[in-house]
Formats: structure tokens, sequence, C-alpha cells
């Protein structure tokens, strides 16, 4: 095996080139992959790579580098729209696993249960890839392609993920349901955003399941519906209407497919519930 | 840059250190192996228990996850650099506070407490749970961790342990090396000569086997030195707890019957066993059909062991009065049946130890519950004498049952005889899981009848306990299942069956309380039924039916005195009725939360059913002065180490401080039995007292004083003064014995039973514990999601030896039956890791009231009873009994996870 510990990221992109490398950055999905196996991979370790961990802003985007940890979002000073991100950010794992987890690790592992796609994919999220060849930038929701797999060609390293700034706009909530308090893989969990108006009506609104398919899953048809009722005190009727076929659950340790379905609705529209109450702009919202 | 050696330069407590290590090596085992800093455990090597959190940089993380290349430059802090010459004020905290059990999470969570106390000095109770969330603790119930952590530098000195014999609640006499982080555990200690062993194991549950060629293997991997197989095993290859039973090989022999089961042991130096490859192993795997289930090993599927019909392990009945013509012509009849799980025991240290050769005695240092039994096996399995094996146990990471049976001590100890050489292993997490012994799943129906009056006139039990392939302690659950089912009550017709059957699943052994929790989940959630039925108060309706002194068990068992469940009972009353209102203040407001309260009952038998079960403590007082205790009894984190010296100390009237111990070793110890069944305060409590009085009643003969005589002890002079009269006894004038002694003694106890007969009628146990528990919870409606707000406990002890190690009894067994009720399923290959495998977290703990009743036994120690297992039992089916109050759902399978409560709250609601 070999083993590299690049400097600069064109030293990294020059030796994805040439090979195939399995990338360490936060370890905590590397080594438990690994268990007592010894390594037998050639890994490219990213932790030399200080540009890639910060989280700063352009004109255009909120950018992630993609060695932000879990506790550099929750430190970071973020709009509200960013909210549920960081509420899921203290849901990964423990405090030790968001000192040392990345938010590009969380993406390319691509497990179904990831904690930080949802609220990601509420905030149009995309992620850039770059190669020897150049840069792409793909949106989050093509990004993930199933259960631990995604468009991540192997001469590729994510470096960014990146948030337009007019995604970035409004309140939002997170809600993750899991069958204990603390590090605990979620059985369901949703992210919203929602944007107010002035005159107290939903102009925008966004959401998202994670842990009920294989990749975490927005629901547009649900958003669209919430959109053209406008009125915040009209969410519960319009999500108990909706029938969530957008999600495709399955039976496991953690719950059965058919709790799954039951739950994704309940946690929806508390995520809402939520995410409105944080706007600030409308009357309580019973869940 | 290839994966060759690289050189790091980093802090360590603010000592420079530099490593030559291979660059993704963990930064957990650069402490352990190079830096011999072993203060960091190591639970999971995944990032899933916290054991090894230490600070890098001031942050908390997982020195698991952390690789080695990523240090250069960093600043570490681990537990060996929190103490400064003396405890930091919160080693002290959770010294005083008992929030140390068995040691092994202490570092981690101390570690991470002090970031979080630097950064917050009064961190409120939430703030500590977020804190400290990520590291896992299975014996304390975490209550006293949050509390040690809250009163950091506030609380005030502990009563001095001078003085401290029976009833004091004096921190643990083992507790600073733990809160240090210097106790050594199994993985803690090893030679640096010694190899390594890894484990070949079945990855089916059911397949014969063949081993390819072996001796190429060896020679193709250089620093390999040998793979051990059945055929290497000079003795009987046949291994279990209970002789009788003993069926299980140390290495299968051509079969394998359960997944994980150990088919070779290979030997070799510690780099060349860290970079084997198991997969290029030479074995060829034949599956065979298996049985995972009760259903499928019960219905004509082949016997797995030939003189076990059926599957059939053991039957265990318990028959008294014509339960069926009771239950025919009865008032109200409350039937049904319940399901459980296999439950992991999941303390956080791997079974772990090594072995190495003293002359033509193999010694073998390893966690463990009970030495002696593993001498016994060991040599039998190695064709060695008894005497020629010695048993050291390290200190022991937890153990709730499981580390009673063997698990590395044959492999360690065929390698180092083998080969001469010292052996050590530790299990991975998966190899611990798969491997070794789990709680039972029980599939289990029962009917209950009560009069008009409420009382109970009949039960009718039977349970299904699947054992999985070997026997382990199967026998004892099928025992001990019949007598308990019937709960604390008195219950006049009664006729209760447990089976063990043998599948191809994990091997079900012993697990606090040894089936009884299962049973007592299927009896209180009936008697819930009943009282509904009759319109009677819960808490009342066990209260009019709770056994009272001088009413026979359903064994046929009388007791004069003793008898604590209706004093529990009681004690929770006036709290039942506070949370009655609470509940029902709660609900008036709200629709999709709904809060309820249930209670539930325990009383489990002491020591061993109907046989026999001594222990044997010696002591005597050595020519310096000094009072030594030989001290059989293993400590896993229940606090003997403590609570049999206080006895000993009470007896003998002479103060802690002036004793120095010989912890179990059994070149040095006598028997003390098996720390299991809740016996070492009640029996080897029992030794300690009769040894300390007749080591008193020695040294009073030889001064002719009468038993009203002081003694005192200083300088080696020994000071016995009766009113004015005094005498000084110079020690080391006298002549002394074998072991140093110039006063001894040594004596056993045994406790008196009387066999089972054929019906389960006899006097199975001579002392019994009981308790009663009350929960009050939430469920969310809509998620079917259980968040708890309270237990109170109250646990008739007899005489509280320790009121604060027997707290943390309560506290710990609380969340362990809190796992049971709720998360715990261990589903057989599919949850082998601690992130599948849930047990409680510290946010998962609500507080508990403990309230300690003294009943006092006529056979325990001052009158105590055990304690250790009663205090999960009752939890579970207090909380299912919560569950329904507050949501109508009736479970019939455990754990109640959301889904099946929300799918109960359905059915419920029609």
């Amino acid at each position: 095996m070999r083993y590299a510990k690049p400097k600069s990221i064109d030293e990294a992109l020059a030796l994805l080139a040439e090979g195939s490398w399995t990338l360490l950055a936060g370890g905590t999905d590397f080594y438990p992959a690994q268990g007592n196996r010894p390594v037998r991979d050639d890994v490219l370790d990213l932790n030399g790579l200080q540009q890639l961990r910060h989280i700063s802003q352009t004109d255009r985007h909120y950018i992630f580098g993609a060695r932000a940890t879990w506790t550099d979002i929750i430190r970071a000073d973020l709009p509200p729209a960013f909210d549920a991100l960081k509420l899921a950010a203290r849901e990964v794992g423990s405090i030790q696993i968001q000192n040392s987890g990345t938010i590009a690790g969380n993406l390319c592992n691509a497990s179904p249960a990831a904690d930080g796609v949802p609220p990601l994919l509420t905030l149009s999220a995309e992620v850039v890839l770059r190669s020897a060849g150049g840069e792409r930038v793909v949106g989050l929701a093509d990004f993930i392609l199933g259960n631990r797999q995604t468009a991540r060609a192997p001469g590729e390293l994510l470096t960014a993920v990146r948030v337009p700034r007019e995604a970035a706009a409004g309140s939002s909530h997170f809600v993750k349901l899991g069958a204990r308090r603390y590090l605990v893989i979620s059985i369901a969990m949703a992210a919203a955003r929602v944007v107010v108006d002035e005159a107290g009506k939903l102009s925008d609104v966004v959401l998202s399941v994670g842990a009920c398919s294989a990749v975490a899953t927005r629901l547009q048809t649900l958003e669209e519906r919430l959109r053209q009722a406008g009125a915040p005190g009209d969410v519960a009727r319009v999500v108990e209407a909706h029938d969530f076929a957008e999600l495709k659950p399955i039976d496991d340790v953690r719950g059965s497919a058919e709790y799954r379905r039951q739950a994704a609705r309940e946690i929806v529209l508390r995520a809402l519930v939520g995410a409105l109450a944080a706007s600030g702009k409308t009357e309580d919202v019973a869940a | 840059m290839s994966m060759d050696r690289l050189s790091v330069s980093f802090t360590v407590n603010d000592e420079a250190r530099q490593v030559e290590v291979p660059p993704l090596a963990r930064l957990s085992s650069v402490l352990r192996e190079e830096l011999h800093l072993t203060g960091t455990k190591v639970g999971c090597d995944a990032g899933d228990c916290g054991a090894c959190t230490v600070l890098v940089d001031g942050a908390p993380v997982c020195a698991c996850l952390v690789p080695a290349a990523g240090m250069e430059g960093a600043s570490v802090r681990t537990v060996e650099g929190l103490a400064n010459g003396r405890l930091s004020a919160l080693q002290d905290s959770f010294l005083r506070h008992g929030a140390a059990q068995c040691g092994i999470c202490t570092p981690g969570l101390l570690v991470t407490a002090t970031a979080l106390l630097e950064a917050n000095p009064r961190p409120s109770e939430a703030e500590v749970q977020d804190a400290l969330g990520g590291v896992l603790c299975r014996c304390t119930g975490y209550r006293k961790i949050v509390k040690a952590v809250m009163d950091v530098g506030t609380a005030g000195a502990p009563p001095p342990v001078a003085l401290a014999g029976v009833g004091a609640a004096i921190p643990r006499l083992d507790g600073e090396p733990k809160v240090r982080g210097d106790d050594l555990f199994g993985a803690d200690e090893r030679p640096d000569d010694a190899l390594s062993v890894a484990v070949v194991r079945s990855p089916y549950w059911h397949a014969r086997f063949t081993f390819g060629d072996l001796d190429a293997f060896v020679k193709a991997h250089p620093g390999i030195i040998g793979v051990f197989t059945a055929a290497d095993i000079p003795g009987r290859n046949r291994f279990g707890v209970i002789p009788p039973f003993a069926d299980q090989p140390a290495l299968a022999d051509g079969t394998a019957l359960f997944r994980g089961e150990a088919v070779a042991a290979i030997a070799g130096e510690r780099d060349a066993i860290a970079a084997l490859d198991l997969s290029a192993f030479p074995i060829a795997w034949e599956e065979l059909p298996h049985a995972l289930t009760v259903a499928e090993a019960r219905n004509g599927f082949a016997a797995l062991h030939e003189d076990r019909k059926g599957n059939v392990l053991l039957e265990g009945t318990v028959e008294r009065g014509d339960a069926d013509a009771a239950l025919a012509s009865t008032a109200v009849i409350a039937a049904g049946s319940l399901e459980t799980s296999y439950v992991e025991h999941a303390y956080i240290e791997p079974e772990a130890g090594y072995a190495f050769m003293d002359g033509d005695v193999l010694v073998i240092k390893a966690c463990t519950q009970s030495p002696i039994m593993d001498r016994d096996d060991t040599a039998a399995i190695l064709g060695l004498p008894a005497e020629k094996v010695r048993i050291i146990p390290t200190a022991t990471g937890g153990g709730f049952g499981s580390k009673l049976d063997l698990s590395v001590q044959p492999l360690i100890g065929l390698v180092a005889l083998k080969t001469g050489r010292p052996a050590a292993l530790t299990y991975t997490r998966q190899e611990s899981m798969a491997s070794t012994t789990k709680r039972h799943p029980a599939v289990m129906s029962a009917t209950i009848g009560a009069d008009a009056e409420g009382r109970v006139v009949g039960m009718v039990f039977e349970g299904d306990f699947n054992t999985g392939a070997y026997a382990s302690w199967g026998p004892t659950v099928a025992t001990r299942v019949p007598v308990h089912a019937s709960g604390p009550y008195y219950t006049p017709s009664y006729r209760a069956l447990g089976r063990a059957i043998h599948t191809n699943g994990p091997i079900s052994g012993a697990f606090r309380g040894f089936g009884v929790p299962q049973a007592a989940l299927m009896q209180e959630t009936l008697y819930d039924e009943l009282a509904l039925q009759l319109g009677i108060d819960r808490l009342e309706f066990r209260l009019r039916n709770a056994l009272r002194d001088g009413q026979p068990t359903v064994c046929g068992h009388v007791m004069d005195s003793g008898i604590g469940i209706a004093a529990c009972l009681e004690a929770l009353e006036l709290h039942w009725a506070r949370a009655m209102k609470d509940a029902d203040a709660f609900n008036a407001g709200n629709e999709h939360r709904q809060r309820g309260v249930g209670v539930a009952s325990c009383w489990y038998g002491c020591g061993n059913t109907g046989i026999a079960n001594p222990s044997t403590i010696k002591m005597g007082i050595a020519a310096d002065g000094r009072v030594v205790m030989h001290q059989g009894a293993v400590d896993i984190g229940q606090g003997s180490n403590t609570v049999i010296p206080q006895i000993a100390a009470e007896a003998l009237g002479l103060p802690l401080d002036a004793f120095d111990f010989i912890y179990g070793d059994t070149a040095l110890t006598p028997d003390a039995g098996k720390t299991s069944g809740s016996r070492q305060t009640y029996i080897s409590g029992r030794a300690a007292e009769l040894s300390g009085k007749a080591l008193r009643e020695r040294v009073l003969r030889y001064a002719n004083v009468s038993d009203a005589a002081e003694l005192s002890l200083k300088d080696g002079m020994l000071t016995v003064r009766e009113g004015e009269a005094s005498r000084t006894i110079a020690l080391g004038d006298l002549p002394t014995d074998a072991d140093g002694f110039v006063f001894a003694a040594c004596e056993s106890y045994d406790p008196p039973t009387v066999p089972l007969d054929a019906k389960g009628q006899g006097k199975p146990y001579a002392v019994y514990g009981w308790g009663a528990q009350m929960a009050e919870l939430e469920v969310d409606m809509r998620l079917g999601t259980v968040k708890l707000i309270k237990i109170t406990a109250a646990h008739d002890v007899g005489r509280a030896i320790n009121p604060l190690l027997a707290e943390g009894q309560v506290e710990g067994g609380i969340a362990q039956g809190i796992g049971l009720a709720l998360m715990e399923e261990y589903v057989p290959g599919r949850t082998e890791n601690l992130h599948d495998y849930l047990i409680p977290t510290i946010g998962d703990v609500p507080p508990i009231e403990t309230i300690l009743v003294e009943v006092p036994d006529a056979e325990g120690p001052y009158g105590a009873k055990g304690l250790g297992e009663h205090v999960l039992i009752p939890t579970a089916p207090a909380i299912l009994n919560a569950i329904r109050d507050a949501s109508g759902a009736k479970i019939t399978k455990v754990p109640a996870t959301p889904d099946r409560v929300l799918a109960a709250i359905k059915v419920a609601r029609g």
C-alpha cells in the first residue's frame, strides 16, 4: 500500500490522477470501515490540506471547505437558513465525532442516514469537484447517487460544499428521530427551510427527508402544495394530505418501512412548524 | 511516502514525545503501545463508545479515529495528565460520588468533562449531558456522573475511611486507581516478549470445516509462529460453567455450531499478527442448515447435541396446588404472551488478557468474574492439574454475567503452554459481541387469575428461552425462571415451566437476573391487566398480593421474617399518588404527548438454586501490625472490594485503614466463589463476618478479655482495652504462620438451602432480596417515542452495608432495565457493534430516586441481602406498564422501539 499526505491541492490532484486511492479526512468513517483489518488500500491523507478547512463567503455563495468539521459549522456565524444544518451538526455522533468528522466526508461516505444531507438539500447545496483536468460543480441531489455511491470520479477531490446566497434565505429547522438521545443513527430525519414574507405568507418552502430512502430526498410536490396554500396555518392540513410517495423506506434494525413512512410525515410537519416558529413572523402553528 | 514508519513529534500532558509509527496508526494505539499510557481505554475502535477520548489541542476526540500522522506538533491530554501530584477536583468528585464503578469508561468521561469544565465551570445538567453524550458507561446509570461533574469542588469531605464499618457511605476503596486511570484492565498489561493471538471464527451459523495446509500458511507468513486447532488441545476439549452440562469446545472440532465460534488460534509476533489478513487462512467451509429461533429448533430440526432431544437443554418446573382448577373458577383472568430479544452485555471492556509460564505453572492474567472456575476449566482443557494453573484477575471492566464464562483463557493458555512464550489476546468489539454470551431471548405465555377481592388465586406460566449453541448458563435460567415467575406475590396455586432450547444462535448465558427479568415482564404486565379489570389501583393490587412473612412461596418455602416486598411497595405510595396526579394534570392539557405511570416488583434469590455455594475468606494480623485480608470475591465494578472489607472491619473491630488486601488470585486467596447470583455481599460478606469475628475471638482469647474489649493497632503494636484495663501486644515478638500472620482466621459460609424436588418444592435460597420500582414517562402519540421522566426505586437490601454503592447498583441496574425495555435488541449477525446495538447514553437515564428499605435478614451479614441483579428486574415491566397507562399500547415484544409502540397505539385505538 501507499500512503501520501499532500500539502497542496495540486499535489493531491496529481496523485489522484495516477491511481486509485482511499481518501482519509476526519477518520470517523475510515477507521470504522477498516475494522481491525490491516490497511491494504492506498491512502491519500487530506489532513495536510489546510486550505480545505474553512467556512467563507463570496458574493454568490456560502462556502464550506471540504475539511470543515461539524464543530466548525456549529460555531460559524451563519444566517438562520443554516440553523437546520447546525442542528444536524449537533446530532452527528457525539462531540468527539463532531470535532473530527468533516462535511465532505459525510457526503462522500453517502450513508442513507447521513445527518448533514437533508439540511444541505434544503439549502440547494452544490459540491465542487476538482481534478487534474479541471473543476465541475454538481448539485448535491445529483452527487449522491445511492447507498454509499457518489458521482465523484476516482480522480476527483471534493474541495468544497457551497450554498447559493439565494438559497440561504428564511429560517430553518431539523428534526432527528432516533431510538436514543445521543450517538444514534437516525430512524428518520427531516429538514425544512421556509421563507415567510412580510404579509405572513409562505413564499418559499423547501423540505427534505433522510433515512427513508437510499438517498435523502427533497419533497418537491409537497413543497409546491405548501407554496400554493401559502398560509402557515394550512401546513398541517397540507402535510396530512400528502402521500409521501417520494420515500422508499426499508425495514431494518432501527425501524420498519411502514413506521418510517408514518414518522416521516410527522417529523416533516414538526420541522416545518419549527422553521415557521423560527421565522418569528407567524402565529404559533400547532403541530 | 510509503506505509513505513513515520517520525511524529507531539506533546502528551505537556511532555515532548517522539514516536516512530505507521502514519495511519490510531492515536489510541500510539498512546497505549508506544508510550505505555494505558489510561486511554479502547472499547470499540469505531468512535461508538468514547472510552478512548483524549483532548487534542483542547478538543475531545476519539483517539481510535485519529491517525498518528496528524499528530505532528499537536498537544494531547490524557487521563494521566489530569492529576497533578494529587487528584484533580473532578477526579476527586468522581471518587466521592461513586461515579466510577468498574472504571473502564472513567478516563474517557474525565477527559471529556475536563474540557467541558474548562470552558464552562458551572454547567447545567443538560450541558453536562450534551458534553458527555459521546461516552458510554454500562455500570453507573450515569446519574452519579452527572452529579459528580456538576458538584466539582462544592461537596464536603467524605466520611473518614478509618471509621467506616457497616452502614458507612464511603467511596470505593479501590477507586483511586480507577479515577487516576492507572488501574490495569485485561488489555493494559502485556510482557514485551508476548506473542499476539488471532482467532479464526466461523462465519456461518452451522458449518463443517476442514483446514488446508497450515504449515504452509505459517511458513508463508514471517513472524507467525504457529496455528493451533482442536487437534492441539491436550486435555478435554469441552468446557462449561456447569460441569454436568459442559459441551463447548475451546476450538471447534470439525463443526461449528454458531457464527463467531473459535476454530483456530494463530500465534505470532505482534506486528505479524497486526498485519495478518485472515481471509487468506486455509480453511474450507461447508455450510449446514441452521435454526436460529426456538420455533425452528423445536420443529423437527436435528438435535445440535445428540443427547438433547428436540434441542431441549433443560426443562425446569415448579408446581404447587391445582392451578388449572383455580383459574377455571375465579372471578377475573388475564392471559397473554410476550417476547424478548437477545440482549448484549456491552461492557465497555472487551475480553482481554495474557498468559505465561511461571516454571511449570501456567499463569493467566485476564478480566473475569470467576477465577476458580476459570482455573478448573482451563486446566481441564489443557490437560493440567488445577494447581498448575493460576488465575490472577485483572481489573474487570464490567461483566454482568458474561465474564463468568471462559473467553480468552483457554486460547492464550494453549499458546503459552505450546510455545513457552507469553501470549496476549484482546478481543475486538465485533469478536466480543459475536462470540460471547447474551441474555436469553424468551417467548413466554401466562395466565393469572384473581378473585373478586383482588387476591391472586393461581398462575400458569410457560417460557421457552433460546439458549443458543452451547449450554453455558441455560440450565440456570430454566431453573430460576419457574422459581421466580410468580413475582414476589402469594400465589397459592401455580404451575410454571421454563425451557432452555438450543439453536445455532449466539450462546445465551448469565446476564443480571438469569431469565427473571424476562419473566417479570410477563407477570407484571398481566398484573396491570388484572387490576384494570377489577378496577383496583395497580399499586394497591400488588400490595394486596405481596408475599408476607409466614406465607409459602411458590416453592413452598416459608420465611418467618425478612420478606420486604410490602415495605418496598408501601415506600412508593406517596410517590405513586403524586405521580398519578402529575400525569393527569399534564394529560388534560396535551393530546400528542401523554404521560403515564407504571409499577412493578421483584424478588430474587441470592446464590445458587438449591445447591451448595460456599465462600471462604481468610484474614489475619501480620507482624507489622497490618490486617491483611485475602479477598477472593472479584469486584467487577459492583463494589465487593469495599463492602466485604466493611463487613470484616465491623466484625473484627478494627478500622479499615488498618487493612491491606490480597484480591482474587487463585494461588493466594481461598475460593470466594463467582461474582454472580447477587451473592457476594451476602455469602462472601457472611464469610467475611465469620472470619472477622473468629479473628477477633483469637485476639481476645490471647489477651484473655471479653468481647466488650476494644482493639487498636499502631506501629506494630496491638492494643486490647477493656474498661480501665489495657494490654499491648508487640506483634513482632510473636511467631507467624505461613501467611505471615500472628493471628489468623479463615472461615467459610454456605447458604442453608434445600434442593428442589420434582415439583420444584424446597428451599432454593436462604436469602432473597425484594424491590419495587415506579416509572413515570411520556409517550409521543404520533411517533411512538418514549421519554422517561423519573424512576423511583425502593429496594429492600436488609441492611445497606454501603448506601453510596448500593445506590450505584440501583442506578446502574435501572439503566440496563431501560435498555431492555426500550432499545436493546441484538440481532445475530447484524448488530455486532455499538452503533447498531444501542445501550442507553447519558441522555437516556432520567432522575432516579432510590429508597433503601431495610428489613433485616436472619442469614445475611448484619441483616444484608443481595441487590446486584434485583435492581434491573422491575424497571422494564414498570416502563411497559407506564407506556400502557399513558397510551393504551400493550407491548408484546421488547424492546419497545418507537415503531412497536406506535403500532401498539394503533391497535389500542382499534
